[in-house]
């Protein structure tokens, strides 16, 4: 079966790719392109482990064909830290311990991005419900919704 | 001088701060490689067909279709994986699980799986495969599968551990039996008794990370396997011992895990892989999805226990009793055995008893679940012994202090017990603001007590010092939680160095000698127990190397602080020499400096809790809300505090999904519905509150720095904490886990109707 041409932006970077028809956007990433960071947890958009912003956009990209992408901005986690310097949710999560296995903390620094983008300054209760398309099965989200009120205040503060 | 494990008070430096992880940054950039992140050249995609059927004869399998499918390089059935277990029944279940040979045991059971250039031309291969099945009748409920008509799982199972060999097969594999004194006398001095069965659902550990391997069998024998595991040298006999291959020649890598409370304990997918891989004479990538994770990996047992309790009116039990019947899938298992040892650890009694009966159904292979088996024997136990202190009409928190386990006590499973940390949880939890705070309307408090063994085994270490003085620790217990950065820790209080020097890795099955997996909350106990002796033998060579360097006797040369120290009045004028100076000149004093050790872990400490819950739960639609949770949990020394509280919090977590929500629904057909996260639902941010800790700290006098295991006993308190907390609430007693909306509900109605 011929393949699917597609131009887009990656990271900030123009990537292009060809791909097949039914092929997920997370596997094109994964597979083709080498961005291992979005994980597959279940491959049904419940998980939230393949998060990325797509056109200012949380999706899940187990649920996005690879072709969709035409033509878009794509922001995966491997393009949130800039440099040598991490970005505050990335700094915040490691100085809280909010990661334990950490297959989840791609997808939820992501999310958190794309909240913190549109909230700078969410509630306990808006964090919550924000991140509620993203499972962690190991810490019981606490010190998640700590590092992300966290990486608020010092965002706000930049 | 042999090592000395035994505790001995210190001030600690870095053992109890709180530094940021070694693999940190790795897993907050994407770049940490987990199961599925590994590829290698001329790599296969590798799929397995399953059963649709709960159980059925397999009386035969055509594949030559698959085989012609252009793209197709392997297709394997249980032909290609023969038996070569040579007697070993635990080892034959493992293999009969990995593939299917004469019966296909339940829904989601691996029948055949190929290899192929791409996933979309595995799949379609698998379509391609033709296989001639006699269904025949399943059961899938623990109490139904003990019945006398039961479809028969196994006929070549008689029930072990009775007095006599009974005359039938059944699918009770084993009666088991713990307990002391004289239990009708204990029941005959009773005032107040209570008797209630209970049951819990079956549940899956639910790790984010599916099973995913990569393997490849080359032609001169040798083979590796990339893996997510929580054991890699197990892992390697398991794979080895199944293929017929040489353990030294199967190099076995564990990935970073993603999640595996027990369930990557065993293989399942990584033996297809590599036989697949041997056929097709290429690496073959296997990652199972999610539907094939609920469906043929984990879950925990489902149960069905009894529980009998009598105690006279100033508040002392006089007895207990319990019968604990727990699934085990299709094959033998010994968790009903493990729930009959849990489920009185907390007191001290008497009069004791409790039988476990293992029971085979028509489902997954039981695996093993945090702390597995432990959380439903608590559930009962502890439901039973609130009720217990409302009839004699003494505080819950009262009840338990009054009855709780001491250092000395004959516990309810045999061993005496050493210090322990039942009684300070629990009086931690009465003075906790916790329990005094107010409760609204439809509010209701509950706590419970939860006890886990903890394991030790054998464990191997290296640590490394380079010349430029930084060190590098190798470890062969897998790290699920954060153990790289805690045995960092230990290595830098020991050495005396900054945590900024080392650096802790998970090495290879051919790099370190051989470690039991990570479970039983072993991982940082254990292997910090080898890094202590490993430092200490590198600080003897250290303190040689001193001692060439200044041309004095060993003896003379002592270490403090990271530092050479020469002791004695005539070496004043020497001062000191860091670990840093010493290393530099190593290549003129001997060559390169390290430490290693091989032992068996011994004296783990047992581990309690006790955790205090409010919920919320809406009187017409049943559903409940946790608003408030704690807990208290003695950890030994906790080594790196932040992550000993992300234990607890994960492990109360766990048990409020359990509580709550979570269970696996078969249909009348035998075929599991819900093999989802969407069906199976786990609780999101949204459904927890922030959830509290303390942490006790009472030594282990086994572990040098008094360190225990905690990564599991969080687990056991939360289904009868939430159980008694919503039975306040909606004042009826709740005795179905999980406790979901409709039986909230069916509850409260029956109540009404009295």
């Amino acid at each position: 079966m011929a393949g699917i041409a597609v131009s887009t932006t990656i990271n900030g970077d123009a990537v292009e790719y060809l791909c097949q028809p039914d092929e997920p956007l997370l596997d094109v990433l994964r597979d083709r392109l080498g961005l291992t960071g979005a994980k597959e947890g279940c491959g049904t958009g419940d998980c939230g482990a393949c998060s990325i912003i797509l056109d200012d956009r949380l999706v899940c990209s187990c649920l996005v064909l690879g072709a969709e992408a035409q033509g878009r901005r794509i922001e995966t986690v491997e393009g949130m830290a800039h440099g040598e310097t991490l970005h505050p949710l990335q700094q915040k999560f490691l100085e809280h311990a909010a990661l334990q296995c950490g297959i989840c903390t791609p997808g939820f620094l992501i999310a958190a991005k794309d909240l913190l983008a549109k909230n700078p300054d969410p509630s306990e209760e808006e964090i919550r419900f924000g991140l509620a398309g993203n499972l962690c099965r190991c810490t019981g989200y606490d010190k998640i919704v700590r590092a992300v009120q966290d990486a608020a205040h010092v965002m706000k503060q930049a | 001088m042999n090592f000395d494990p035994r505790y001995a008070n210190r001030n600690f430096a870095s053992v109890g701060t709180r530094p940021i992880r070694p693999d940190g940054i790795d897993k907050v950039t994407g770049r940490a490689r987990y199961g599925a992140d590994f590829n290698m050249a001329g790599q296969l995609v590798g799929r397995v067909l399953r059963s649709p059927h709960a159980h059925a004869k397999i009386r035969k399998i055509d594949t030559s279709k698959a085989e012609k499918l252009q793209g197709v390089k392997a297709v394997i059935t249980a032909a290609d994986l023969p038996d070569l277990t040579d007697g070993d029944a635990a080892m034959y279940d493992i293999l009969d699980n990995c593939m299917a040979r004469a019966k296909a045991l339940y829904d989601g059971h691996a029948v055949a799986a190929v290899a192929a250039i791409d996933a979309r031309t595995a799949r379609q291969a698998l379509k391609l495969i033709e296989i001639d099945y006699e269904v025949l009748p399943h059961v899938t409920d623990v109490d139904e599968a003990m019945r006398h008509h039961a479809p028969l799982i196994n006929d070549t199972i008689f029930t072990e551990g009775l007095e006599e060999k009974p005359a039938k097969p059944s699918n009770v594999t084993k009666r088991s039996q713990f307990g002391h004194g004289d239990v009708h006398a204990g029941f005959g001095a009773a005032d107040f008794i209570v008797e209630r069965s209970f049951r819990t659902e079956q549940t899956h550990q639910g790790y984010i990370e599916p099973h995913a391997c990569v393997a490849s069998v080359n032609l001169d024998g040798t083979a590796e396997l990339w893996v997510c595991t929580q054991g890699h040298f197990v892992y390697r006999q398991h794979c080895a011992q199944l293929l017929g291959l040489e353990a030294s020649k199967l190099r076995v890598t564990s990935s970073e895990i993603g999640g595996g409370f027990g369930g990557k304990t065993h293989v399942w997918a990584e033996p297809v892989a590599l036989a697949l891989s041997r056929k097709a004479g290429r690496p073959v990538k296997l990652v199972m999805t999610r539907d094939e994770v609920f469906r043929a990996s984990g879950p925990t047992s489902a149960t069905s226990i009894d529980v009998r309790i009598g105690a006279r009116k100033d508040g002392t039990i006089t007895a207990a009793e319990a019968t604990l019947r727990y699934s085990s899938g299709p094959y033998a298992g010994s968790w009903a055995e493990i729930g009959a040892m849990t489920a009185f650890a907390c007191y001290k009694l008497d009069n004791v008893r409790t039988v476990g009966y293992e029971v085979l159904v028509n489902r997954p292979k039981t695996a093993a679940y945090r702390a597995p088996s432990a959380p439903m024997a608590a559930f009962a136990v502890e439901s039973a012994v609130d009720e217990l202190a409302k009839e004699i009409g003494i505080d819950p928190v009262d009840f338990r202090i009054k009855n709780a386990a001491q250092e000395g006590t004959r516990s309810s499973y045999g061993p005496v017990y050493g210090p322990i940390g039942i009684g300070p949880t629990l009086e931690a939890v009465k003075n906790h603001p916790h329990m005094k705070a107010p409760l609204k309307q439809n509010q209701g408090r509950g706590m419970a007590c939860g006890f886990w063994f903890n394991f030790g085994g054998q464990t191997c270490v290296d640590l490394n010092i380079g010349m430029d003085g930084s060190v590098s620790l190798a470890v062969g217990t897998v790290d699920v939680g954060g153990s790289r950065a805690s045995l960092s820790l230990v290595a830098a209080e020991e050495l005396g160095i900054d945590y900024s020097q080392l650096k802790a890795i998970v090495a290879d099955t051919a790099s370190l000698g051989y470690n039991d997996m990570t479970d039983g909350s072993r991982g940082t106990f254990s292997s910090s127990m080898a890094t202590i002796s490993a430092a200490r033998n590198a600080i003897k060579i250290l303190r040689d190397r001193a001692a060439q360097m200044w041309d004095i006797p060993v003896e003379d040369v002592i270490w403090e602080q990271g530092h050479a120290v020469a002791k004695g009045d005539n070496y004043g004028n020497l001062g000191k020499l860091s670990l840093k100076e010493i290393a530099a000149q190593s290549g003129k004093t001997g060559g390169p400096i390290a430490g290693h050790s091989e032992l068996v872990a011994d004296g783990a400490g047992v581990s309690f809790a006790t955790h205090i819950c409010d919920v919320e739960v809406d009187p017409e639609t049943g559903a409940t809300r946790v608003i408030r949770y704690t807990v208290v949990q003695d950890a030994g020394k906790a080594v790196h505090p932040t992550y000993v509280e992300g234990q607890y919090q994960g492990g109360a977590a766990q048990g409020i999904g359990w509580a709550l929500n979570e269970e696996y629904i078969y249909g009348k057909d035998g075929r599991l519905q819900n093999a989802g996260f969407l069906d199976y639902r786990i609780p999101v941010c949204s459904d927890l509150p922030m959830i509290d800790t303390q942490i006790l700290e009472i030594p282990n006098p086994n572990h040098p720095y008094g360190v225990r295991g905690v990564g599991e006993t969080s687990i056991v308190p939360p289904l009868a904490a939430i159980a008694n907390a919503v039975s306040n609430a909606a004042g009826v007693r709740m005795t179905h886990i999980p406790m979901s909306p409709p039986r909230i509900l069916a509850a409260i109605e029956a109540e009404r109707e009295g």
